[in-house]
């Protein structure tokens, strides 16, 4: 049995024991490991982790083992906090062709803001079990708008090999701007920001009148951020619900908690001018917890973004002028956006073909900038970061997920090298301190065509 | 800085050169196989690609990998007139050459894409860009790649700077189940598509099998809309080119022109198809019509059928790790390569994308490591034939690129770390022995026609 089936059988056993979950989250101490705790420092040769009740006691060098831990000799291997990753699709579909399989979008539903993504995943998926064994232990999982420019709420998971994924449902909602709001919105920019603010001020109304929590938070003189005062259009609080609503009493109702602030609103949108005009949303909607995805010419607006304080979910690797909102589009863009103090993390990855197991990949492309006069990258550190702890604590995780410090979940990778090289893969994996198996429809086919043998029997019975 | 100073005055030499070029007939001699000489007998849309000028130089001090799967630590590598001279170990003698210490880094042929859609669906990838697939009829070999090519497409730049790219084949898309001849090109910037065309690349032609092309048609209330509709219109279209090819061919039939060429051997057939099963059905239909599958691309599933692969002598030029996309592509395993180098079979590493083709070097490290860890060991400079001689000999011009020998182009790139590592990155790029990128100097770095005056103007990228 080789060690990689040894571990594959190991895993599954404990994840036979392991229903319900949690109840089977190891003790165990990974020593004289180089460790890695993904907030943002360098990494740490010769260092011990010790995970106990599913948490992290402590990782760094110098930490006692306590007695009668199991311990796992980490001597030549990497251990980590497992990725997070940031605005992807795990679980909502099996093949993305398929649409009957594809929960991603709904573009002919009556609902928009009130989709909520938490009942429609699958644990299953085997893009939640592939990326797993890539060692992808969180993430937050979004959906795409399509019916308007609202996608509806997203959720933060777990990638445990459990049936409960929903770490926190209605965590977030998305909407889209820039392009892709103007072409849902009716083909302009100015009919997605009209749509918008309605939408927020038919959420206030709805949030007021029917004395939902957090619904008389936001009330306040509306400004528009120039000299010229609100259009009175635009700054009308008062919605005829009557008469005058574009959304459905469900939509409405899931944005009170966006107005108040209680749930991030994430808005895609890539061009500078339209980053400044999301930025400028505060001004009339104090309260919003904006996050920017996309922000392919975030690095021209470094600076404001950084001031605003919004943190961002940037695709990493996109270079090309794909659109005209994306001209000055660069491999630069995190490194830029994280030298003038934007807080980054690398996620929506793929161009429309979602492989978030290679995060590491797309970090590890940010290192090695470094050495290109003229380009930004990020330290080693930094880079793993924006895979980790970063998009922890843009999903309101900070210090439990994607770190590896006191108290964090037990969400540990031991890898078999630098987990940002393209020869390094997860030997182990562990979500809340549970091993989790790696066996998978790709590992499945690997082994039944490790050979072409048919001469006794067909493929078929080779399982 | 002593090269890049001869660099550019070799360059103002060059385009004095350029400048009288246009009436020496070149397009008369140049090599198109598998085109037929147009009414007036010339070759129709004959490449104008001349190469560059560049330094007589000398690469020492590097690792290098010839792309044959040679590997020589602490190697020379001499080029001159645009071909290599030859490579060697430091003993290698370096009169007359400029020398460029390669200490720490590496040395490879240019990478070679063996599929791109550059130039026919650009950047920015706008509709009234969208210019590859010919979807208005299930069979259109009378389309030519070439005629869509957008040579301002700042994806060719990308290529070149981030992917160490120097050669690609740009298909037809797969729409339809030929999708016409491909068009292949020396990533250079040029204002013309003729002026970036491969000199004596024979023409390839796009298929497709699968789902492409029956949800095309079938969507639209036509044949084909099964799979089983897809190869009766391919076998009944190959009958009637055959009765064209056998015929006198007088008449001119652009189309037929492109079928009997494939038939003659003269065009080499990239076939889009993902499923074993529809491999081994489409290798028999070239039996039973008379040509030959050159490659297989996107061929997810080879590894069921390395066998059949090897013994048919067919490449399969596939991604490293795409899944689970679409039905096709279900089966997908990161193995694939590695599974189909054990079989003997040839592997080819494809992009098929704008950005994929800036790190096909990484994702052929990702498949030689998904190999290693089934227990299948694969050198690194055998990897590298991946990106350069295998993806040369699909595209039919091995003899002239894909390896350093002594006699090819000079297509040529300095890493500044092996390049199967995700912190190296191509340092200097030669084309035909022209220094047309250097990250180490901002000016040699291409900024297309459309990208003047933009927000983003020669950044690194």
């Amino acid at each position: 049995m080789s060690r990689f089936s040894h571990i594959l059988a190991t895993a599954t056993a404990v994840v036979a024991l392991a229903t319900p979950a949690g109840l089977c989250a190891q003790d165990i101490a990974i020593t004289n490991a180089t460790v890695a705790t993904g907030d943002g420092s360098e990494p740490m040769e010769g260092a011990t982790v010790v995970v106990r009740s599913g948490k992290v006691v402590a990782a760094g060098r110098g930490v006692t083992v306590p007695a009668g831990m199991q311990t796992v000799d980490g001597t030549g291997k990497w251990v980590t906090p497992g990725i997070f990753a940031a605005a992807t699709t795990l679980g909502l579909w099996d093949v993305g062709a398929v649409s009957e399989s594809n929960d991603l979008t709904a573009g002919n539903s009556p609902f928009s803001a009130a989709l909520d993504i938490a009942p429609a995943l699958n644990p299953s998926s085997q893009h939640v079990a592939v990326s797993r064994a890539g060692g992808v232990t969180r993430a937050s999982i979004v959906s795409a708008p399509a019916s308007s420019i609202f996608g509806g709420q997203g959720a933060i998971v777990d990638l445990g090999a459990d049936p409960d994924m929903v770490v926190r449902p209605r965590a977030f909602q998305m909407v889209a701007l820039g392009e892709y709001g103007a072409r849902l919105a009716g083909g302009s920019r100015t009919s997605a920001h009209a749509l918008l603010r309605n939408a927020l001020r038919e959420a206030r109304d709805v949030g007021s009148g029917e004395m939902i929590p957090g619904g008389r938070a936001a009330r306040g003189a509306p400004r528009q951020g120039d000299d010229l005062g609100p259009d009175n259009r635009m700054a009308r609080n008062e919605t005829d619900r009557g008469s005058d609503v574009l959304l459905t009493r469900f939509d409405a109702a899931a944005l009170v908690p966006v107005l108040d602030g209680t749930q991030p609103l994430y808005v895609v949108v890539e061009r500078a001018a339209d980053i400044r005009a999301v930025l400028a949303l505060r001004n009339e909607f104090p309260a919003l917890d904006l996050v920017l995805a996309g922000v392919s010419e975030g690095w021209l607006v470094a600076s404001e973004i950084a001031a605003a304080g919004v943190p961002v979910i940037a695709d990493p690797l996109d270079d090309l002028p794909s659109s005209f909102e994306q001209l000055a589009a660069t491999q630069s863009n995190v490194g830029r956006m994280v030298a003038a103090g934007v807080k980054v993390a690398i996620g929506r990855l793929g161009n429309g073909i979602e492989q978030p197991r290679n995060s590491p990949q797309y970090a590890g492309n940010l290192v090695a900038l470094g050495k290109i006069p003229g380009a930004s990258g990020l330290s080693w550190g930094q880079a793993l970061a924006t895979i980790t702890s970063v998009p922890a604590e843009i999903a309101g995780y900070g210090g439990q997920f994607g770190v590896l410090a006191t108290g964090a979940a037990g969400d540990i990778v031991i890898w078999d090298g630098d987990p940002l090289e393209l020869s390094s893969a997860p030997t182990a994996v562990y979500i809340d301190g549970v091993l989790q198996p790696v066996s998978n429809h790709q590992t499945r086919l690997r082994e039944r065509y490790r050979d072409l043998d048919e001469s006794d029997l067909p493929k078929a019975y080779d399982w | 800085m002593h090269i890049r100073a001869m660099a550019t005055l070799a360059g103002a030499a060059m385009l004095a050169a350029c400048s009288t070029s246009g009436d020496n007939n070149r397009g008369d001699v140049a090599s198109a196989r598998g085109a037929p000489l147009g009414d007036n007998d010339r070759v129709p849309f004959a490449s104008t690609y001349e190469p560059y000028p560049g330094a007589p130089t000398a690469l020492v001090g590097a690792t290098v990998f010839d792309g044959a799967g040679g590997r020589i630590d602490n190697g020379t590598v001499l080029f001159s007139g645009g071909k290599i001279v030859g490579i060697g170990d430091a003993s290698l003698g370096t009169d007359g050459y400029t020398r460029i210490d390669g200490t720490g880094k590496y040395v490879t042929p240019g990478i070679i894409d063996v599929h791109s859609h550059l130039g026919d669906y650009p950047s920015p990838s706008v509709d009234a860009h969208s210019d590859g697939n010919e979807a208005t009829s299930p069979t259109t070999p009378e389309v030519w790649a070439e005629h869509s090519v957008w040579p301002q497409d700042p994806g060719f730049s990308r290529a070149m700077a981030n992917g160490g790219i120097t050669s690609l084949q740009v298909l037809p898309g797969s729409a339809n189940l030929m999708g016409g001849r491909s068009s292949t090109l020396k990533n250079v910037p040029s204002r013309t598509v003729q002026g970036m065309k491969f000199p004596g690349a024979p023409y390839g032609f796009k298929m497709a099998c699968g789902e492409n092309p029956k949800r095309v048609y079938g969507g639209r209330g036509r044949a084909p809309s099964t799979r089983m509709g897809n190869f009766a219109i391919n076998r009944q279209t190959w009958l009637d080119a055959k009765v064209y090819a056998d015929g006198d061919r007088d008449k001119r039939d652009l189309a037929k022109e492109t079928l009997a060429g494939v038939l003659d051997g003269d065009i080499l057939v990239h076939n889009h198809c993902y499923r074993a099963d529809e491999m081994a059905l489409v290798m028999d239909m070239a039996k039973e019509m008379g040509y030959k599958v050159t490659a297989f691309h996107h061929a997810i599933e080879s590894y069921k059928i390395g066998d059949l692969l090897r013994e048919n002598d067919v490449c399969s030029a596939i991604w490293a790790d795409w899944y689970g996309f679409k039905m096709e592509a279900y089966d997908a395993i990161p193995e694939n390569a590695a599974l189909l180098q054990k079989q003997g079979a040839c592997v080819v590493i494809h992009s098929d994308d704008e950005n994929g083709i800036q790190r096909l070097n990484q994702e052929a490290a990702k498949a030689q490591h998904a190999g290693r860890r089934m227990g299948i060991e694969i050198a690194d400079a055998e990897v590298i034939r991946w990106i350069t001689l295998n993806a040369a000999k699909a595209m039919g011009v091995e003899a002239m690129t894909g390896s350093l020998e002594a006699g090819k182009m000079a297509d040529v790139v300095l890493w500044n770390g092996n390049p199967l590592s995700v912190y190296s990155r191509p340092e200097k790029v030669w084309v035909d022995g022209a220094l047309l990128y250097d990250a180490m100097d901002p000016k040699r770095r291409p900024v297309s026609d459309f990208e003047l005056g933009q927000p983003g103007e020669g950044d690194v990228k």
